[in-house]
């Protein structure tokens, strides 16, 4: 078994030195349409996330911020450019990472228990210890109980946080969230991004979270970039030096600093919108 | 519902709770009862107007049978049997056509849709020519398996094979088609292998699509192999239907339609029970829900 091997138990979670930084350098990905044309999803993409870095990518809807992440999971591979994890380039899928979805990707035929044992069964634990691991994480974001439950019969939060459990088993070095809590009510949201971040100060994984919440981004994450659209590019990076530990994500709203970086970052984020939205208007009128 | 309720002066909160869970069950026996004497009445309308409208004259009954006949050619048929055996051996034939049939459909229909609706290259190849054969009547293939394989059991279960093939076939193709992309995207991160992903994502999920497939397939196995044993047999249900409007005799025709259809019933039967334990991981349907 190699030093990448993303298999260990939860209880000793080694920290940021093991979390694998992500480094993207000139990222394309163009897309061939069914018409024989090709579209250019994201161009010239740089960027790059230390290990143990909270990143968040804002930008205005269609702007290839599901792209970029799935080049870095390796789903996808790059019409130019490269994206290297832990200083390899990415070629495959990459070892060690946990994709979380806006709508929440469960298994509707297995059970919450099963849902979460997957990650370890697939990485070829056992099952008996899978089960002890997959057991203690429902514990852990507080589903004991609800074992044998199907993802039907719980909440939309409740089934977010089977996802949630179901992501950081395997203790990835990278956690990739495609807009994780963008379908949950204001207040389950602000519930399940504080269990995140703890979680999160907990195992330390690399994370890059995709979101349309300005608040959300800031609120979590300790670098924040803004997408511009079609093609997607990168416009500006702000780095967030609030504190951390962070706390109460609604409390940090109401500081100075928070509203302060807030309103730069949404200085920046505001031609964009405007710009995408006016492109859309002008396709539909 | 109860805790919205004020309570009514006097009465405590659960002796109120207890009278509307009783009201709330008298409610829906009441509407079954009425369903029930509903399907009575209409029985009654079609089988008795059926009767009464031979009976009287209006409806020749030397063509389109009578229910008292009908009814007494079907004990002829248990008690006396066939010029080829009793009733109970020709059923089992064609029975065992049928199931032999539906299975042999069924595993070849599952395995190719779900190969050709997980790769893209095959599925674009071979699609067109799916196509083709699915819009030719396949029944006409009754009469080449026959002069192909003679009056035995094989060409019975070779037709309905292809009758089932096709349902189940298109339903498993979609089925697999229909998977949640996302859930896909999440294993294969996870470091699942190509059999993996079948096997936890593709297979469960083609699965809801293909069960459903299975009530229509049954259907078509009795029909193939019924279809077939008419063209030629040597026994076998079919063959007492074309033996009997040989002889110009529909009542034992539709005598042979009430056996296959209590067949057909039990087999359907048989299939929602596999269904309830296969699928017991989907939300309860909206319609039962609601008969409170």
């Amino acid at each position: 078994m190699n030093a990448n091997n993303p298999k260990r138990p939860p209880e000793v979670p080694e920290r940021a030195e093991d979390a694998a930084g992500i480094d993207i350098v000139g990222l394309t990905k163009r897309y061939l349409t069914p018409k024989g044309e090709t579209f250019t999803a994201i161009r010239d993409v740089t960027l790059k996330v230390e290990p143990g870095q909270f990143c968040a990518i804002v930008g205005p809807t269609g702007c290839g911020k599901s792209t970029t992440l799935a080049q870095v999971s390796g789903l996808e591979q790059p019409s130019a450019g490269s994206v290297s994890v832990h200083d390899q380039i990415v070629d495959g899928i990459t070892k060690g990472v946990s994709y979380m979805f806006q709508a929440d990707a469960l298994f509707p035929w297995k059970t919450v228990l099963g849902n979460v044992l997957i990650g370890p069964v697939l990485l070829g634990t056992p099952k008996r210890e899978a089960t002890v691991l997959a057991r203690d994480w429902l514990r852990r974001v507080g589903l004991a109980g609800f074992e044998d439950r199907y993802p039907h019969q719980l909440s939309g939060g409740m089934r977010k946080r089977v996802a949630m459990a179901a992501a950081l088993i395997n203790n990835p070095r990278i956690l990739l969230m495609d807009e994780p809590f963008g379908a949950l009510d204001v207040q389950t949201k602000a519930i399940m991004q504080n269990e995140l971040l703890q979680l999160w100060e907990e195992l330390r994984p690399s994370v890059l979270f995709i979101t349309h919440d300005l608040d959300e981004a800031v609120a979590l994450s300790d670098k924040v970039v803004i997408m511009t659209s079609s093609p997607g590019t990168i416009k500006d990076v702000f780095a967030i030096d609030l504190p951390r530990p962070r706390g109460d994500v609604q409390q940090i709203r109401h500081e100075g600093r928070f509203l302060e970086l807030q309103g730069q970052i949404w200085e920046s984020l505001k031609d964009e919108v405007t710009r995408a939205y006016n492109l859309s208007a002008g396709a539909a009128a | 519902m109860t805790t919205t309720t004020a309570p009514r002066k006097g009465a405590p909160a659960h002796e109120q709770a207890a009278e509307l869970q009783a009201s709330a069950r008298r409610a829906m026996t009441r509407r079954k009862t009425w369903v029930w004497i509903g399907r009575a009445a209409l029985a009654v309308i079609i089988v008795g107007g059926w009767q009464w409208f031979t009976s009287a004259g209006w409806v020749d009954k030397f063509f389109f049978g009578q229910p008292t006949e009908i009814w007494t050619s079907l004990v002829n048929l248990v008690t006396q049997g066939t010029a080829f055996g009793t009733i109970w051996e020709n059923l089992g034939i064609t029975v065992q056509e049928a199931i032999y049939g539906f299975l042999l459909g069924t595993a070849v229909g599952v395995v190719l849709g779900i190969l050709l609706g997980s790769n893209r290259y095959l599925s674009e190849v071979v699609g067109p020519y799916i196509r083709i054969v699915n819009s030719i009547p396949r029944i006409v293939l009754g009469s080449i398996f026959i002069v192909a394989f003679g009056l035995g059991v094989f060409p019975k279960v070779l037709l309905a094979a292809v009758l089932v093939f096709f349902v189940v076939f298109f339903n498993a193709f979609q089925g697999v088609r229909e998977v949640d992309q996302n859930l896909v995207g999440n294993v294969r991160v996870l470091g699942a292998s190509p059999l993996q992903v079948a096997i936890h994502v593709t297979i469960p999920s083609a699965m809801t699509w293909i069960i459903a497939s299975l009530h229509t397939a049954f259907g078509f196995a009795i029909i193939g192999a019924l279809v077939a044993e008419v063209l030629g047999a040597q026994q076998g249900i079919g063959l007492i239907i074309s033996q009997a409007q040989g002889t110009f005799d529909p009542n034992t025709v539709f005598a042979c339609m009430v056996i296959i259809a209590i067949v057909t019933l039990g087999a359907e039967y048989l299939i929602g029970l596999l269904e309830r334990s296969l699928l017991k991981w989907r939300p309860p349907n909206r319609s039962e829900a609601q008969a409170v």
